[in-house]
Parts: C-alpha cells; sequence; structure tokens
C-alpha cells in the first residue's frame, strides 16, 4: 500500500454466506443454483396476497452450528424482525431479519497476520435473514427484468467487530470464515454463484486520533481478490479526500472493477428508514441446551484444532500446518496422503508445494484436482524408496496430471526408474571423465565447483535417473583414485 | 314455493342428508336470490355461478354416496379477502381488481373439502379497513334492514347477504370488530374464534398479529358446524395453533345454571346509546332467569383499546400492504417514467383514501424516532389490555356487554370523520387485542335496526362461548328475524 | 401531536404512496387527528411491562427442509403487470 504510516485504517466485515438447504428459509421452494428465472419462486417467494413464511428447520440448525464454531453466544431465544424498503428484487418490500434477537452473538475468529503472530478478530453477531432476488438492468428495452429464484434463500450475515487494520487482515478473516462454513459443512462458499459475498465498512483516522472517521459501506463484494483492492483503493479515496481538505460522507459505494475505483450508490443515499419491527408473521425461536448440545457433538475438528495438532503431532510448520488446514478438503487430501506414504514432512512439503502451485496455476479447487489422494502418495512412496528423484517426481506427477496413469505406470512406461547399479553409473562417470579431460584437471587441482559440473553430465547422461548422490560418491571416488 | 333461505344451515344440511333437497337445487335458488335481491345491497363483488353450480352438482354425488360430511352442499359466502383458486379476489380494492388468485386459503380449501359450495365473494372494507363498508373500490353495500343505512364493517358484505337470506352464512374477517359489529348492525349471529384457531394462510393480511377468520350465520348452531370445518393447525400459518379441534356441536346443550357472566362497567358508559343499553340489559335479565350469576367486573384500560389498536394495526399494514407494488400481480399504473414513480403512482391510484392513511400513520409510528413512544408503548399497553381480561376470566366464565355503541347509522354519516369511524369499534377491539374469542348474538332491535349481544369467552373456550349464546337462542327468536323487505 | 404539510410529504415518500397536492391538507389533519387520539396512551405509566407483540407465549413452529413446491411461473406471470423471457420487468431505477 502506498499510504504512509500517518494514518490507520479500520475495517469492519458483514459477510453474507447462503446456508446449505435444500428448500428456502421460509417456503418449500428449491434453493437450488442456475434454474432458469422465475421457476423457483412460489407464492410465499412471490409475496402473493394472503401467503406466510413458515421457518426452515435446517436453516437454524446450520446458523447454530456457526455460532459454536465462532465460540460464540448462542440465542436461545431470537426474533425475526422486517427491515422495510422498497425495491423490485425484494417481493414484500420487506426483508425478513433478525435485529434486537439474533441466532448467534458475540465470537471470534483469529487470523495469522505476515509476521506469523495471530490476532482475534472480534465476531459481533451472526443472524438469520432471507436474500433478495436478482435484477438484470436495462437488458429489456431499457427495463429491468427480475428474477426471484434467489429471494428467500437463507443467509446468515457474520458481522464482524472493526477490529482489522489493513485489506490484507480483511481478506485474511474472509479466508479464515470461508474456509470454516465449508469445515463445519454449512455452507458450500460458492463465491462466483453469490454464496459467500460481504459488504466492507472501512474508514481512516490519523494516528493518535481516538474517535473513529466517518466511514464508507462498499457493496457486496464476491471475491477475496476484490475486497483486497475495494479497500485498498476506498483507503486511498478517503485519505485523499482528507488530506485534500475535504471530507468523506457516510455513505454506500460499490467496487467497480473493471475500473478499480469505487462510486457512490446515490438511489441509495437518501437516509434510510427501515422501520424494523418484530415479524408478527413468525413466532420466537426457542432452542434449549440440549439442542445445542447436541450440535456441539455434531461439529467436525475445526481449523485451528486441526492446525495445532499438525504442528504437534507431525511436527509441521506453522505456516504449513496453517496452509494445508485453510480448507477441509486440503487437510483431508493430505491426511490420506499421509497415512499412504507415512511420512508427514514429505507429505506436507509436496502438498503445500508442486501441488498447490498446480492447482492455483489450473485455478481449481482441491476436490477438482487430477490427481486424487491416493496416487499422489504413490508418488510420494517412490520418492521415498529412492525409485525416483525429486527432480523427477515432478515430471511424473505432470505425467499423472495429464491422465498418462499412476506413479509407478509413468516410471514404468517411461522408464524413468533411478539407476541404482554402481557399475552402470560408474561406467557413465568414466566417460564423462574421459570426454571432459581439461576440466577433470581443473577439478583435481582443487576447484571444487567443478564437481557440480561433473554430477550435471553424468546426471544428464543419465536422462536424470542416476541417483545424484551416488554420482557425486563416486566423482569423489575417482578423485582419490 | 320453497322457502330455503328462511332455513339455518344446520335445516339445510338436514334437509340435504335427508334427500330432501338436492344442493344444485339450493344452490340454484341462492344464486337466484342474488341475482334478484343483490342490486338492493351490493353485497357481492363476484357471483360464481358456474363453479357454484359445479360444486353443487359435485356434492350431490357425494350425498347420494352416503356418509358424506354434514355441510356437503351447503352453498355459502367467501368475503373477498380470501384467495380463491381461479376466481378473482380483490380485497375490495382497485389494487385487485384484477386479481385472480392462483391459490385458494386455507379456510377455502377446508370448506370445499367438506363439502360446501361457494356461491361468490363479498363486498367489504378496502382491504378489511373500516367499519361501515364504505371504503369498497365496488361501492358501499347496504344494510337490509334499512338500506339507507351501513351494515357495518368490515365484512359488511357477508353480513348484508346473510341478513338478507342471500345465502344461509358466510364467511368473514375479523381484526378489530369486523366480523361482531356487522353482525350486530344486520341482527347476525358472528363468530370470531380465539387468535390461531383458523388459519391465516391466504386471507389477505390486515394486522397479523389481530385478525382472525370466522362467521356469519343465523344461529350458533351453525357457527358451531362452521367452525368444525375451519378449524386447526395448519402447517402453512407459524401462528396457527396446535389444539385438537373438538366437536363445537356436542357441547350445546349444557345449561347455564351458576355461568358467571361478567359486566365490565366500562362497556356501559356514557358513550353507549340508551337504548341499546337496555336492549342489552334485557338480554343479561334473559340470562339470569337461565340460572347464570352476573358478576360487576372492571377492565380498567379498556379505554386504551382503541388508541393501541390504531397504532399496532397500522403498524402491520403499512408493512404487509407493502407487496402491493406494482411489479407482480394486482394494478399497474400507466406510463411510469421511472421506477419510484411506479411505485408511488401504482401505490397511490390502487389504493383508496383510508387504506392510505392507515399506511401512513403506521409508517409514521414505526419510523426512526418515534418507535418507542408508539409501536413500543402500544405494545405495552396491549399487554395491559390483555392482563385486565386475564384477570377478569379469573373471575368469570364469560363477558358480556354490547357489540357497537349504537345502531346502524347512516350511509356518509361518519365516512369523513374517521376518529368517529374508529369509535364505533370500541367494543370489539380490546378482544382482537387480546386474541380471545367473541361473539355477537342478535338480541332485539331499537328504531327496526338490530342490536347485539357481545359474549367474550376466555382462550380456546369457543365451545363454552357457542353453548352461552345457543342458549339464549333457544329463548328468544331474534336470530330468526328477516328484513321485510327480503323475507 | 400534529402532523404538518412538509411530515405528510415525508411518511407519504416513505410510504411509496402519491398524494395529490390538493389532498395534502386533509391527511394532515386526519392523520394529526389520529395521533391525538393515540396520544391518550400517554397517561398511562408502562415502565416494566413487557411489550406484546402476540397474544400467547408459543414458540415458531419448524419446517422440514423438504422442496415441497415446483416451477408454476406460467401460473404466476400470468398476474404481472409485464414480463418477458420469464423476468418480472420494471422501469429502471432513477440514478
Amino acid at each position: 500500500m502506498s499510504y504512509d504510516s500517518n494514518w490507520e485504517v479500520v475495517i469492519g466485515l458483514e459477510i453474507h454466506c447462503q446456508l446449505a438447504t435444500k428448500s428456502k428459509i421460509f417456503s418449500g421452494s428449491s434453493t437450488a443454483y442456475g434454474a432458469e428465472p422465475n421457476t423457483q419462486a412460489n407464492a410465499v417467494d412471490l409475496a402473493l396476497p394472503g401467503v406466510l413464511p413458515v421457518f426452515n428447520k435446517e436453516a437454524l440448525r446450520l446458523a447454530v452450528k456457526f455460532g459454536l464454531a465462532v465460540d460464540a453466544e448462542i440465542g436461545m431465544r431470537s426474533v425475526f424482525d422486517r427491515k422495510n424498503y422498497f425495491y423490485p428484487d425484494s417481493p414484500k418490500a420487506y426483508q425478513i431479519t433478525q435485529m434486537d434477537h439474533p441466532i448467534v452473538g458475540v465470537g471470534h475468529m483469529d487470523i495469522e497476520l505476515e509476521n506469523g503472530e495471530t490476532k482475534r478478530i472480534g465476531i459481533t453477531r451472526a443472524h438469520l435473514e432471507e436474500d433478495a432476488g436478482k435484477s438484470m438492468h436495462g437488458a429489456y428495452h431499457g427495463m429491468t427484468g427480475i428474477d426471484l429464484n434467489r429471494a428467500g434463500t437463507p443467509l446468515i450475515e457474520i458481522v464482524s467487530e472493526p477490529d482489522m487494520s489493513s485489506a490484507k487482515e480483511a481478506v485474511a478473516y474472509m479466508r479464515k470464515i470461508h474456509s470454516l462454513v465449508r469445515y463445519i459443512e454449512i455452507s458450500d462458499g460458492n463465491m462466483q454463484e453469490g454464496s459467500f459475498r460481504c459488504d466492507a465498512n472501512v474508514s481512516v483516522r490519523p494516528v493518535g486520533q481516538k474517535e473513529l472517521g466517518t466511514r464508507a459501506e462498499l457493496k457486496n463484494i464476491n471475491s477475496f481478490r476484490f475486497v483486497e483492492k475495494a479497500i485498498n483503493i476506498e483507503i486511498e479515496r478517503q485519505i485523499d479526500v482528507i488530506e485534500d481538505g475535504g471530507k468523506v460522507v457516510q455513505e454506500t459505494r460499490l467496487y467497480d472493477a473493471d475500473k478499480n475505483e469505487t462510486r457512490s450508490m446515490r438511489s441509495t443515499e437518501e437516509a434510510n428508514d427501515y422501520r424494523y419491527f418484530p415479524d408478527p408473521d413468525l413466532l420466537p425461536v426457542v432452542i434449549d441446551e440440549a439442542y445445542v448440545d447436541a450440535l456441539r457433538k455434531e461439529l467436525p475438528e475445526l481449523p485451528e484444532q486441526k492446525k495445532q495438532r499438525y504442528i504437534k503431532e507431525f511436527e509441521l510448520s506453522s505456516y504449513d500446518a496453517d496452509v494445508i488446514t485453510s480448507s477441509r478438503e486440503l487437510a483431508d487430501y493430505f491426511e490420506t496422503v499421509n497415512a499412504k506414504c507415512g511420512d508427514a514432512k514429505l507429505a506436507a512439503n509436496w502438498v503445500t508445494g508442486e501441488l498447490a502451485a498446480r492447482l492455483n496455476k489450473e485455478e481449481i479447487e482441491i476436490t477438482d484436482s487430477k490427481v486424487d489422494a491416493g496416487a499422489y502418495a504413490g508418488l510420494l512412496l517412490r520418492i521415498k524408496d529412492n525409485t525416483i528423484s525429486g527432480k523427477i517426481a515432478k515430471d511424473v506427477f505432470e505425467a499423472m496430471w495429464q491422465g498418462e496413469g499412476s506413479a509407478d505406470e509413468v516410471i514404468e512406461s517411461k522408464g524413468l526408474k533411478q539407476i541404482t547399479d554402481s557399475s552402470a553409473i560408474e561406467a557413465m562417470v568414466d566417460e564423462v571423465i574421459v570426454n571432459n579431460p581439461t576440466q577433470f584437471e581443473e577439478l583435481k587441482s582443487g576447484k571444487d565447483k567443478m564437481m557440480g559440473f561433473f554430477v550435471g553430465q553424468v546426471m544428464k547422461a543419465s536422462a536424470g535417473k542416476a541417483n545424484p548422490g551416488q554420482v557425486n560418491q563416486l566423482m569423489q571416488k575417482k578423485l582419490k583414485g | 314455493m320453497s322457502n330455503y333461505h328462511t332455513k339455518s344451515v344446520t335445516e339445510l344440511s338436514a334437509m340435504l342428508q335427508a334427500g330432501e333437497v338436492s344442493s344444485v337445487e339450493l344452490t340454484q335458488y341462492f344464486l337466484d336470490r342474488i341475482k334478484n335481491n343483490d342490486d338492493k345491497l351490493n353485497s357481492f363483488i363476484t357471483v360464481c355461478e358456474e363453479q357454484a353450480l359445479a360444486q353443487a352438482a359435485e356434492s350431490d354425488e357425494k350425498l347420494k354416496a352416503g356418509n358424506a360430511p354434514l355441510l356437503t352442499g351447503v352453498p355459502i359466502a367467501h368475503k373477498d379477502i380470501f384467495c380463491t383458486d381461479g376466481v378473482k379476489t380483490s380485497c375490495a380494492s382497485k389494487m385487485l381488481d384484477n386479481f385472480v388468485s392462483p391459490y385458494d386459503a386455507t379456510v377455502v380449501t377446508n370448506m370445499r373439502a367438506a363439502g360446501v359450495v361457494m356461491l361468490g365473494k363479498t363486498n367489504m372494507d378496502e382491504f378489511a379497513m373500516g367499519s361501515s363498508n364504505e371504503t369498497s373500490f365496488y361501492g358501499g353495500v347496504k344494510n337490509p334492514w334499512d338500506t339507507l343505512t351501513v351494515p357495518g364493517g368490515s365484512s359488511g358484505g357477508s353480513a348484508a347477504a346473510v341478513a338478507a337470506r342471500l345465502a344461509p352464512a358466510a364467511t368473514g374477517t375479523d381484526t378489530g370488530g369486523s366480523i361482531r359489529q356487522p353482525a350486530a348492525l344486520c341482527g347476525l349471529t358472528g363468530l370470531k374464534p380465539t387468535y390461531g384457531r383458523v388459519s391465516r394462510y391466504g386471507m389477505i393480511a390486515f394486522a397479523s398479529s389481530l385478525d382472525q377468520a370466522g362467521t356469519f350465520t343465523q344461529t350458533a348452531e351453525d357457527s358451531a358446524l362452521m367452525l368444525n370445518v375451519m378449524s386447526g393447525l395448519d402447517e402453512k400459518d407459524s401462528t396457527s395453533v396446535d389444539k385438537e379441534v373438538p366437536d363445537y356441536t356436542t357441547n350445546l346443550n349444557q345449561d347455564l345454571k351458576g355461568l358467571k357472566i361478567g359486566l365490565p362497567k366500562e362497556y356501559f358508559d356514557e358513550g353507549l346509546n340508551a337504548d341499546v343499553a337496555k336492549v342489552v340489559e334485557a338480554a343479561i335479565a334473559e340470562y339470569k332467569k337461565m340460572g347464570a350469576e352476573i358478576v360487576d367486573i372492571s377492565l380498567p384500560n379498556s379505554h386504551l383499546s382503541v388508541p393501541a389498536y390504531y397504532v399496532i394495526a397500522p403498524a402491520e399494514c403499512s408493512s404487509n400492504l407493502s407487496r402491493f407494488d406494482g411489479v407482480r400481480f394486482g394494478y399497474r399504473c400507466d406510463d411510469p417514467k421511472d421506477l419510484e414513480d411506479m411505485y408511488k403512482r401504482s401505490r397511490g391510484e390502487g389504493f383508496g383514501e383510508e387504506v392510505k392513511r392507515r399506511i401512513m400513520i403506521g409508517a409514521y409510528v414505526l419510523s426512526a424516532g418515534y418507535y418507542d413512544a408508539y409501536y413500543l408503548k402500544a405494545q405495552k399497553i396491549r399487554r395491559l389490555i390483555s392482563d385486565d381480561f386475564k384477570a377478569a376470566f379469573e373471575k368469570v366464565d364469560v363477558i358480556m356487554g354490547p357489540t357497537a355503541p349504537d345502531v346502524a347509522f347512516k350511509i356518509g354519516e361518519k365516512s369523513d370523520d374517521p376518529i368517529s369511524m374508529y369509535l364505533s369499534d370500541i367494543y370489539t377491539i380490546a378482544v382482537n387485542l387480546a386474541g380471545l374469542p367473541g361473539m355477537s348474538v342478535p338480541a332485539g332491535f331499537v328504531n327496526g335496526l338490530p342490536v347485539g349481544l357481545q359474549i367474550t369467552g376466555n382462550y380456546f373456550k369457543e365451545s363454552q362461548l357457542l353453548n352461552v349464546a345457543h342458549q339464549y337462542q333457544k329463548n328468544t327468536d331474534w336470530h330468526r328475524a328477516i328484513p321485510e323487505d327480503f323475507s | 401531536m400534529s402532523i404538518d404539510i412538509d411530515e405528510v410529504k415525508k411518511i407519504a415518500k416513505l410510504a411509496c404512496l402519491n398524494v395529490d397536492e390538493a389532498d395534502i391538507q386533509s391527511y394532515a389533519t386526519n392523520l394529526s387527528n389520529i395521533l391525538d387520539l393515540v396520544a391518550q396512551m400517554n397517561a398511562v405509566d408502562t415502565t416494566g411491562v413487557t411489550p406484546m407483540s402476540h397474544p400467547f407465549d408459543v414458540v415458531q413452529r419448524l419446517r422440514e427442509d423438504v422442496v415441497t413446491d415446483f416451477n408454476r411461473r406460467e401460473d404466476f406471470m400470468a398476474l404481472a403487470p409485464e414480463t418477458e423471457d420469464g423476468l418480472y420487468l420494471v422501469p429502471k431505477v432513477l440514478e
């Protein structure tokens, strides 16, 4: 970031996370993604006259699970309220949400800072609410088209304290929450489909100033990359405004990824008065300790617990453990690889190294990896038993990725097995020495760095299949010889 | 010449079961009565001749097959607030003038399942907001007892239709007195069950925490038959109550010896017409004769029921009626220039004045800075009013008093003065705030216009309430009176 | 409590209602009268009284997470003033 250290940044996030239910929060319509417009909007979703909401049991269960996973207070008696506002994607012209009595109260989430320290981010609350529909602007002879398939999809809105002081921290927090909701299987976290998105409240103040600066709310950001960019650009904008003697206005702003700028949403600027009041069509949601305890028992090992276990049990570095536990699927992958190859450090190196790089490059998730955990372990076993070198292993991995078979099949069909027969290697060594007499003299006269040249030449002659350690030993022998 | 219109639902049901008349005959008879008489009353918005006769034919099949439920083949009318699949459901508003519901309200489904035939949809105050039926987009309804007077409201069409015997019975809804007050003004038996007893699904919402469906009938016995069919838990309504539905007809012959009747002193104050008071007192004297014991009680906060109601009901309605936005159904203004213009003009043109007034009051009392002073305050008052009733029911079995402070007033008399109109419901509103069951029973006449006795019961004591009304009707015949022009 | 013309306009905007200029004064008068009626509540001390938003102290029933409703787009769209390609059409938002 380019702003100087005279400024302090304060960021809070509101994350909207779609709960993985089959049907909507208050109706029996499907929540499946991608259906033809308005084919999954029933009478209740369309707010036809006379219809009434009935609350989905599963949405409650998933929300409570989230609360337990962030060590939060659980709302034993939560209440649905109406938030009144007119917009075509909101069929009732009010959103059913929770205002004063949310299902999840105060909790927290720890993030890793770049300097290796841990920072605790406070979670103010998380409440249940329904999603709105989708507007397609301008496509129909200047009119806007409304698709209400999404209306009534269950969400939890997770509200953080303004505890983050940089875009990087905000992204780290968002990633942690994203990973968590997938760990505990309350959401698919699919950001392309809008299942996980956030609003960021950003303000700046001169270092040392006590009161917070005026904040702007950045709406509906649906990727980690955009969160970071949008916040940074907004920080710069606010500092510029203040440094030019202006004032930051409290408003909602939209991030435009194409132009990499944020801009004011004038249409929503008029002071909204949402006239919240308890929804008379719904009753208080009351749960008891037994219900909460049963859900607590259902929780899987959480990312943080898993990370600590990896550090302790497998002696992984904090960094590796953090990367591997960043998603449940990756951790599961690692554990399968480890169980089969029996070398945790090797498994960790190869999962966070070659595999992660490949996934990153192809922009796919671990679940879509073309090499499954069993096959990957097969490859690592061949490194471990010296059948192939680490270098060759990368080529084998490439072939496996291209679908050319298991590690053993690739090694066999390409003849990549490491040459361990020392007489064969010695013959190659001798040949290289004969072909490079000058260099050999230099080596003998004490020019140690020529050793690398010879090992390299032999490796080349063996097409990489010689064991570099063994080549080195043989060369030493020749020198002494 | 047949005189089916002088028969109660109970009597018609017996005739149908005995094969003395077919449902088609009966249905045609009432369709003809509507055709020949409703121009004097304007009690129907939609008459469903074709569907009604088809339903009647189906019911006749069931009757022939035997073991048909009691109400099979009985024709009734539904208030136009209940959604009816394939039939226009307007709530008497221009907003829904073009709305043909794609689904049935649960009340309608239940009636249909019981073999009941729907004659049509009755007129009402727009979105059930009114006490005189003058706010209807389709014009006011006239009281069959004197067509220069109002039938009461909001269920004025149902009341007028049954009073003129254009239908043997009808459904209604009661948010602040909308069944009991028109029943009183039209000389009918009106029943508003306990809140949650009957599903609200498909009943176009006015004030969700107060609305309750009920019936207009000639007798309490008929009310019991209808309630049997309407009541019960509905999975589609979170506020419908999971409580067993008894057969409300089995308790109708208990004598009233020792019954404790509470008379709240607040219901007999200076606001009550002296002649109406006399009629009510006479009815109470009748109960004494039957062995009931009269207990003077007080509902000290009852004078606050109208103020609290006119915060809570508008608040809920302002939000409930926001869905009428000209996007997915209903009225849309011509040539909107942008979205906001479309909203404002569609709603401004689609809603009538009283509806707009209540929406605005509701928006105001919920708005920032006023919520605590109005909405929260009203909810606290509501608690006090409800607690008054709880205390009273420690001492008495039922509470009695006048249903309305006066008999039917002249058309136009109060239509320019909302406050005086609101005060027509001064004795009925508290019952809705508390969620209790209540009835109005014909108790006599003042100047040729009917007077209603209001009977309020404890929660879910509809059986007792109906018996109390039925015993009175066994000893009186006010409920048998039919307006001369429609006899 | 009295409501003036500006307040009527503000409330009408909040409630998305077009009110004819000629009617505003009568709305102001009527709304003020209603609020005067409502103001009778202030005579009672309600400190410590629990607000009542529902007649009974009952709790929300829960629905099983089952898809029970399927596509009825055609039926529903027949009710709408303007549709195209399965979408409800509205005038665009004025920015």
